[in-house]
């Protein structure tokens, strides 16, 4: 077991290594400086003369490292990444990338663990049912409309329920973290007032992604019931609710984890997507100012914090197989 | 797309006393396979708007300052006019017209990188075969799609054009044809019949393209038009967060430029109404005909109905 914790420990860090090691050299390769451009923002709306420029630019350039051997920053760079300093916001000056990701992570967090709990739960509920021979007809159609939608991202979702649920009905906000005029304070009304803009959002998420696990668990399903243990099951009387419960969904509960797992990555991008195009306050929203902002530390600090987050999720889930499935012993 | 002898329609044509022609084989084949024809048909659709667009509409309206801003639908803009006065029936048809090459080139160099590494990984094995699956392995719990992000905001604006968007995408695109194709070969090395042609003296080119090749046709273009799903995706999401070449209509740029200019909020609902709902079109029809590539690839996921 520690041989094996150590290896996937040594993976981890591998792909935590790449990841910061892309993100150091892709922006150095191109021709972009993102301090002469920021300062460059600043002279010509008239925050000093333009004369200092090259003066500031390489005092900052000097007290970044940024003048010093591209070796040497990147081993700075990498001991920074183990400390969790991914440096200064440029737009936000003195805040750091840090402070940015902290303010705006409970929000994702939230959102993520809502919609991602709530599909897969529903996805995997109605995939289930769908494909159990007993269920009443309209039990099983209920899978149908969400199958309809799997190929639709959840970012198209969101515009098209903003369209119809914001801009024809009028019954949920358009977008923003709370409504215009109201000041945040910890009363019920203000936080009704933001949970109804989370909404529309977590709708979206969630009827983006139920499809994906409808059609998987139905799959898994339909396989489940040739098998000769069930039929065994059947004819010893057990109740079609126990079969459906310890036969049924306990072998498709593995499979899926793992899907889910793999799914990680896209369930992540597709969140913070959808926070920029309803500007909810998060990550996402945080990126998308980021972009438009030219601010390169809190972009490149932002997609590393997601990448290690990601990956290290993704490697501990390992570790949850083998109480799913005693069957399975943790391999070295 | 034209399938040339995929294998049902090859086995039926031996077993059919009477040989009818290969299209009407072709026809009743997609006649069983909905979702394949079904996706074709909405393809086709869709490449007959860009193409009669592009002969009816001058795509210099789908620039700005082209037409009247702000214009709901009408009988002269069809699809109404965006703040910046394009045409949007311009937009959409240049739009989705960018849209089919990024996803081509894209897609297409993604599943020919594929194929190479594929091939090379599982037919020669040992040292290439570790090291390759290793870096695909370690590449693949990173999400590619922030890596774009880093690479597309890295690149100076002036210089992003439709086609460093389609190189941002293949840089990344890769891992995931590799591995499939790779698995394929592994299984296909050990059938009888390439012992057979290596008893024979059949050179390891000739086996490879002679033998193994041909038989995994149907799996390559199942994998191509998934390469081609995930780079108009990815190429989507890039636009969507303002990452794409901004003067041009791309899709997902539409709608990052409506949400910014807060389209519904000023009662604009056709401005981003427009590009989503090419969108799920253009989506939909890739996700049924890599499903019906599926079936035709792998027979044994049959219907499960």
């Amino acid at each position: 077991m520690a041989k094996l914790i150590l290896q996937r420990l040594a993976f981890l860090l591998l792909v935590i290594w790449s990841a910061s090691t892309i993100i150091f050299f892709v922006p150095r390769m191109s021709s972009r400086n993102a301090i002469r451009e920021r300062f460059a923002e600043l002279a010509r709306t008239g925050g000093f003369a333009p004369a200092d420029l090259e003066a500031i630019i390489s005092s900052m350039e000097q007290q970044f490292g940024l003048d010093r051997p591209l070796i040497e920053q990147y081993w700075v760079y990498l001991g920074n990444i183990l400390r969790m300093d991914f440096g200064y916001s440029l737009s936000r000056y003195p805040a750091t990338v840090t402070d940015l990701i902290v303010q705006a992570l409970p929000w994702t967090i939230g959102l993520l663990i809502v919609t991602t709990i709530l599909a897969f739960l529903i996805g995997n509920f109605l995939g289930a049912i769908a494909a159990w021979p007993r269920a009443p007809r309209w039990a099983r159609g209920m899978a149908t409309p969400f199958v309809l939608l799997t190929g639709v991202p959840p970012v198209i979702m969101g515009v098209l329920l903003l369209f119809f649920v914001g801009f024809r009905l009028k019954l949920l906000p358009l977008g923003g973290a709370y409504s215009i005029g109201t000041v945040p304070s910890l009363t019920w009304e203000f936080a009704l007032d933001m949970l109804r803009h989370q909404v529309l959002p977590a709708m979206a998420l969630v009827l983006g992604s139920v499809g994906g696990w409808v059609l998987s668990m139905r799959g898994m399903g339909i396989t489940i019931q040739g098998e000769d243990y069930v039929t065994f099951a059947e004819h010893k009387g057990l109740t079609p609710g126990r079969i459906f419960r310890d036969y049924y969904l306990r072998n498709t509960l593995l499979p899926q984890m793992t899907a889910f797992a793999l799914a990680l990555g896209t369930i992540v991008t597709s969140a913070i997507v959808v926070e920029a195009i309803f500007s909810l306050p998060g990550i996402g929203t945080a990126l998308n100012n980021a972009i438009r902002a030219n601010d390169f530390p809190v972009i490149y600090g932002i997609v590393l914090f997601i990448t290690i987050a990601v990956a290290t999720i993704m490697v501990a889930m390992e570790f949850v197989y083998p109480l799913l499935d005693p069957r399975i012993k943790p391999q070295t | 797309m034209t399938m040339t002898a995929p294998h049902p329609v090859a086995a039926l044509e031996a077993a059919a006393p009477v040989q009818p022609s290969r299209l009407s084989m072709l026809a009743r084949y997609l006649r069983r396979n909905v979702s394949l024809s079904v996706g074709l048909f909405m393809l086709l659709m869709l490449v007959a708007f860009t193409v009669i667009g592009y002969i009816v509409i001058d795509p210099r309206h789908a620039y700005p300052m082209a037409a009247i801003p702000r214009q709901p639908p009408s009988a002269q803009y069809l699809l109404g006019t965006d703040f910046f006065g394009r045409d949007l029936h311009a937009a959409l048809v240049v739009g989705m017209w960018q849209t089919a090459a990024i996803g081509l080139l894209a897609g297409g160099i993604g599943t020919i990188i594929g194929i190479v590494l594929g091939f090379t990984s599982a037919y020669f094995g040992g040292w290439t075969d570790t090291g390759i699956r290793s870096v695909c392995q370690i590449l693949t719990p990173i999400p590619v799609l922030l890596i774009q992000i880093v690479i597309a905001g890295s690149l100076d604006k002036r210089y992003v054009t439709v086609m460093t968007m389609a190189w941002i995408i293949v840089l990344l695109a890769w891992m995931w044809p590799t591995l499939v194709i790779r698995a394929q070969v592994l299984t296909m090395k050990e059938r009888q019949f390439v012992a057979v042609a290596k008893l024979s003296g059949v050179s390891d080119f000739g086996i490879i393209f002679k033998e193994i090749l041909p038989n995994l046709l149907p799996f390559i273009a199942a994998a191509f038009v998934g390469q081609v799903f995930a780079a108009v995706f990815a190429s989507f999401y890039l636009a969507v967060l303002g990452l794409g070449p901004l003067r041009e209509p791309l899709l997902g740029n539409i709608i990052w430029s409506a949400q910014s200019q807060g389209a519904f909020f000023n009662g604009w609902w056709w401005w981003p109404i427009a590009p989503t709902v090419a969108m799920i079109l253009i989506l939909g029809s890739l996700a049924l005909i890599n499903m019906g590539l599926d079936e035709l690839a792998n027979p044994r996921v049959r219907k499960t109905e």
